[in-house]
């Protein structure tokens, strides 16, 4: 995925629990403990013991790989590639038939577009177990979806279409934390109005001819929402980080970033020029150390200080499922000077009290951090992204953002969705249901993420996250894990290299608001059946449900033994 | 025998080793650790050595004053918002579509300026197709094609857009921008060489970048110079002949590029592609669904074989007038984006009500190809009509539908240019036609296209509008550029 999944990965820091809990007296900063900065020793703790730092409990686990788990996986991945050089054998001598795309006769003396490794994980691995991925779906990616049904009759290499779907499943792979994905309601009614009256296109760019009105009001709202002076919406997720960062820094600054950051995010940081420099994974002693040593020694070579510094974190990651320690981070980031790009793609809507990401998670203040960055496709169940931040940093990016100059401004119906769902949880539409299922969210999250824990499963995360990642780790589970779900009528998300280093293959969950108990239940009882099935439940320590009071880093370590 | 010969060797080494004098011995030892060292030591140092003391970093981290996180803008930059009283800034568009007729800044204008060209954002037939797929989807996908994000609308739209340009398969973005940003870095990698025209738009610029190949920059449209690049790559190649058998070389391109509104001569470019074996990446936003009888671009309008291309990419939020963007070609090389293309694979997928109205606007296109004949018909009238502006000169083909007006002779400054064009848009829009300027990043840009106006032309143009509009710009300039 990225050069940072690579770093992870050596430094065999698979695992580290934390916790950390909150003394409520005293104002000091963090611990600095340098000699476990690199923290092979499997944990880390920070703000414990000079808290006040963090409003609540933050509990957040990452249970060790079992060795014996590591190396049958590693057995598989070795079985897995000796068949593929035999299978690739068999297709070099004709033996066995061969479905891949060729390049054309005209142009077999042209340099090769792919070297052959590139496509040897694709074809030997990947191939044997696409039928999880790019399912394609034929409803509302609601609390449930209709599936639609395919077979393939060469392994793999296509897919026909039997004509049939599959109804009604349960959905646990959609990011539709609070239920917006919908096809009625006030939403759809007004994102319909807005269709007939202005169509879906708008042909312009923000700066041209494209600015329209509406998309005025979707930034002012976005603002209120997330308490800061003034914001900007962009029509695409992705492209908000990649078009905007460059804006922000250039050649001479450094950008600090967490190593399992979005691909969008590198991308951003990469065509902005700076100079980038990868932390571990929401470590603070490691992002300090870089901040200081980045401060003292200035830039390299030229040894002038760096214009300067931003941090890149996200709020809930994706893949993990934990939340940036945003309280440290900022604390990280006002001692020494730096600034803080917070992307809140997952968090936004599925955190905190009042739905308003992570920062409303913490009980801070949004003006600390410096640019606050989200999308619109979770949660409010539309598309593109937003920046917000202070008005003199709006300002310049309606200026200089390249999205702004040079793509197509979003569309009307989405900004209309955007508008009304946001209103609802907002509850400037008069009712309850927003604040309804921002609790129904952090309800139905902890029911999911403990049962899960209690059935024995290795759930990684926080245990406010809704994102739920269950660690497979050998590549044969992988497939067998999606397929026997689809069987018991459940969709989930199963990944894989190169969206996570080689021996953690995951299942990941994302709890819904719009998921009842019993679907929950249902989902459950059939992640049990086929983790007995598929024998998942490896976690060794079966955690004590009494989650409020502190733990204590040794029990916790000896329990593990 | 061959036993006792080995032997022998053996026996003839330890006694080699027991003669060898002292010092060579120890030499040798010394050497053996030498190169036992060298193995093992770092070649260079990761993380540099510092002899600061704690208190020394303390100071110098107290000392540092970053720069501001942005730098300040000044009021009155002409990309802020809309502000009454002071000058006519960035345009607000509301209380209509910004289809033919659109109310800029509370006035109601004649639209020469979104990039609507056959007209079909306000379409009736395309709105209800959106509002059915609206009806059965709701709006967003919650997810990225791996993850339940793929509709079988999309895969539809795929399918329609392969079967359109007559292409082996077709894949769509989110984000037009997005898309040849996404293709390119896809295919050509770090060590790989792009020829890519010096007027190339923004998109291919990033894209580029993300590439981090060799870019090698050929003077707009001049195949000569081109070839000159590719003889020189030629040169380069017979010195490391291992080498240049895995380096990549493409030629990016657009059909009709959008900073200068002029056609890329692609036979020419064939030509080159087979003499040097270079691909070619063509991006079509500009000529796709406007060149060609069938509107399938610049490789019909030149009859050119579209198997020649190795990938055609383009938005459909001009013609097509949704959201998007696609790229087509043989499979071999496109379902290679799949997994490969970060735009596809990282982002949520299209909403599937957008690629319904794309749908329906290739229907559109499809039962009534007489639409480009019109559409080609009323760019060479405002083309025309155009023609012999005091002041100004018309940039582009006359077959393109986004034409640039250029100062005849600058100011002297670009930002005194952009004030005097920026007066002719108001003056225009005052009088209720709307234009706009083209706007760059001029720090941004590798290229930086002089200031202009844009004009773009619809099918929904009447001539009578197109006249009133020419002779308006014509009056304009006569009361403002003298």
């Amino acid at each position: 995925m990225t050069e940072s999944s690579t770093a992870k990965w050596a430094n065999g820091d698979a695992c580290h629990s934390t916790t950390s809990c909150i003394t409520p007296e005293g104002s000091g900063f963090l611990r600095h403990n340098h000699d476990c900065y690199f923290p092979d020793d499997e944990k880390v703790q920070h703000g414990t013991c000079n808290g006040g730092l963090y409003s609540r409990p933050f509990k957040e686990s990452f249970e060790e790989t079992p060795m014996l788990v590591a190396v049958f996986t590693y057995l598989g991945y070795g079985i897995l590639t000796i068949f593929g050089y035999l299978r690739d054998f068999l297709r070099d001598w004709k033996i066995e038939k061969c479905h891949i795309a060729r390049e054309r006769e005209e142009q077999k003396d042209f340099v090769p577009l792919y070297q052959d490794f590139e496509n040897f994980y694709t074809r030997n691995l990947y191939m044997r177990i696409r039928d999880n991925w790019n399912r394609p779906i034929c409803s509302v990616p609601g609390a449930k979806v209709d599936i639609v049904e395919r077979v393939s009759h060469n392994y793999n290499w296509t897919f026909d279409y039997t004509g049939k779907v599959v109804k009604e499943v349960i959905n646990m792979g959609s990011y539709n934390y609070l239920g917006f994905a919908e096809n009625t309601g006030p939403c759809a009614e007004a994102a319909a109005e807005v269709t007939m009256k202005y169509g879906v296109g708008v042909s312009s760019t923000r700066q041209e001819m494209g600015n329209c009105s509406r998309h005025e009001e979707l930034e002012k709202l976005v603002a209120r929402f997330l308490g800061v002076e003034s914001a900007m919406a962009f029509g695409m997720g992705f492209a908000t980080n990649s078009m905007n960062i460059p804006a922000l820094a250039g050649k001479g600054c450094l950008i600090l970033s967490d190593e399992l950051n979005h691909a969008s995010l590198v991308l951003g940081a990469r065509l902005s020029g700076s100079t980038i420099r990868v932390f571990k994974h929401n470590n603070m002693q490691s992002l300090e150390k870089l901040l200081k040593e980045a401060i003292a020694h200035g830039q390299p070579r030229s040894r002038r200080p760096w214009k300067k510094i931003l941090i890149l974190v996200e709020g809930i990651y994706s893949m993990e499922g934990s939340i940036v320690r945003l309280p440290e981070v900022i604390a990280l980031k006002k001692k020494y000077k730096a600034y803080l790009y917070l992307d809140e793609a997952h968090s936004i809507g599925a955190l905190g009290p009042r739905g308003r990401g992570v920062v409303d998670y913490f009980g801070l203040d949004p003006n600390d951090v410096d640019v606050m960055m989200g999308t619109f496709t979770k949660s409010f169940g539309a598309a593109g992204g937003y920046i917000g931040g202070r008005k003199e940093l709006m300002d310049y990016l309606r200026t200089h953002s390249h999205s702004a100059v040079y793509a197509t401004s979003m569309s009307l119906p989405v900004v209309e969705q955007i508008i009304t769902s946001m209103k609802c949880i907002v509850g400037e539409d008069g009712t309850t249901v927003g604040r309804d299922r921002v609790q129904q969210l952090a309800a139905n999250t902890t029911y999911f993420r403990k049962h899960l824990q209690d059935m024995g499963f290795i759930i990684y995360g926080n245990h406010d996250s809704p994102v739920v990642p269950l660690m497979l780790y050998m590549p044969a589970k992988i497939g067998a894990f999606g397929r026997e779900m689809l069987q018991r009528n459940i969709a989930v998300v199963v990944v894989g290299f190169p969206a996570t280093p080689i021996i953690e293959s995951r299942a990941r969950f994302c709890v819904s608001a719009a998921h009842t108990k019993a679907m929950l239940d249902t989902a459950l009882g059939a992640i049990s059946e086929v983790g007995d099935l598929l024998q998942l439940k490896y976690s060794r320590h079966r955690i004590v449900p009494s989650l409020d009071r502190a733990f204590d880093e040794t029990t916790y370590e000896e329990t593990e033994e | 025998k061959m036993a006792s010969g080995q032997q022998w060797v053996l026996v003839e080494m330890v006694q080699a080793f027991y003669e060898a004098p002292a010092y060579h011995l120890i030499l040798e030892g010394i050497l053996i650790l030498w190169i036992i060292r060298l193995l093992f030591s770092k070649t260079y140092k990761l993380q540099e050595r510092s002899d600061l003391t704690e208190k020394e970093k303390e100071e110098l981290i107290e000392e540092w004053q970053p720069e501001p996180l942005v730098p300040p803008v000044s009021k009155d930059h002409p990309s802020l918002n809309y502000d009454p009283n002071t000058k006519l800034n960035l345009s607000i568009v509301c209380g209509l579509p910004t289809s033919h007729k659109i109310v800029v800044n509370g006035k109601e204008c004649i639209n020469f300026a979104s990039f609507n060209f056959l007209g079909l954002l306000d379409n009736e037939r395309v709105k209800k197709r959106a509002l059915s797929s609206l009806k059965k989807y709701g709006v967003g996908t919650c997810g990225p094609r791996g993850f339940y994000g793929t509709f079988d609308v999309h895969l539809e739209l795929e399918d329609r857009l392969a079967k359109f340009m007559r292409t082996e398969e077709a894949i769509i973005y989110s984000y037009g921008f997005a898309t040849i940003a996404s293709a390119i870095p896809a295919y050509s990698k770090r060590g790989d060489i792009v020829f890519v025209d010096e007027a190339a738009c923004f998109a291919i610029q990033k894209g580029l970048q993300a590439s981090r190949s060799f870019i090698k920059y050929f003077k707009h449209n001049d195949m000569e110079d081109l070839e000159r690049l590719l003889k020189d790559q030629e040169v380069e190649d017979q010195k490391n002949p291992r080498k240049a058998r895995v380096i990549r070389r493409f030629i990016v391109v657009e059909g009709l590029y959008i900073n200068t509104g002029d056609i890329c001569p692609l036979p020419e470019l064939v030509k080159l592609k087979y003499r040097y074996k270079v691909r070619i990446f063509l991006e079509e936003s500009l000529s796709f669904g406007v060149l060609g009888d069938h509107g399938r671009g610049v490789t019909e309008h030149f009859g050119v074989n579209i198997d020649d291309i190795d990938l055609i990419s383009a938005n459909m939020e001009n013609a097509l007038a949704s959201i998007g963007g696609f790229c087509c070609g043989r499979s071999f090389v496109i379902d290679h984006q799949r997994l490969s293309g970060q735009g596809y694979c990282f982002s949520a997928s299209l909403p599937p009500m957008l690629a319904a109205a794309a749908i329906e606007a290739l229907n559109i296109m499809e039962e009534d190809p007489e639409i480009f004949t019109i559409l080609r018909e009323k760019c060479s009238c405002v083309h025309r009509a155009l023609q012999g502006i005091p002041g100004l000169k018309v940039v582009g083909e006359s077959f393109t539908p986004a034409l640039h007006l250029q100062l005849e002779t600058s100011t002297g400054s670009r930002d005194s240019d952009m004030k005097t064009l920026r007066t002719i848009v108001e003056y225009c829009m005052n009088r209720r036609v709307a234009l706009t300027q083209a706007r760059y990043l001029d720090k941004e840009e590798k290229f930086l296209p002089p200031p202009t106006i844009r004009v773009v032309v619809t099918v929904e143009q009447t001539d009578e509008e197109i006249n009133m509009a020419a002779s308006l710009i014509r009056e304009a300039a006569l009361a403002i550029l003298k």
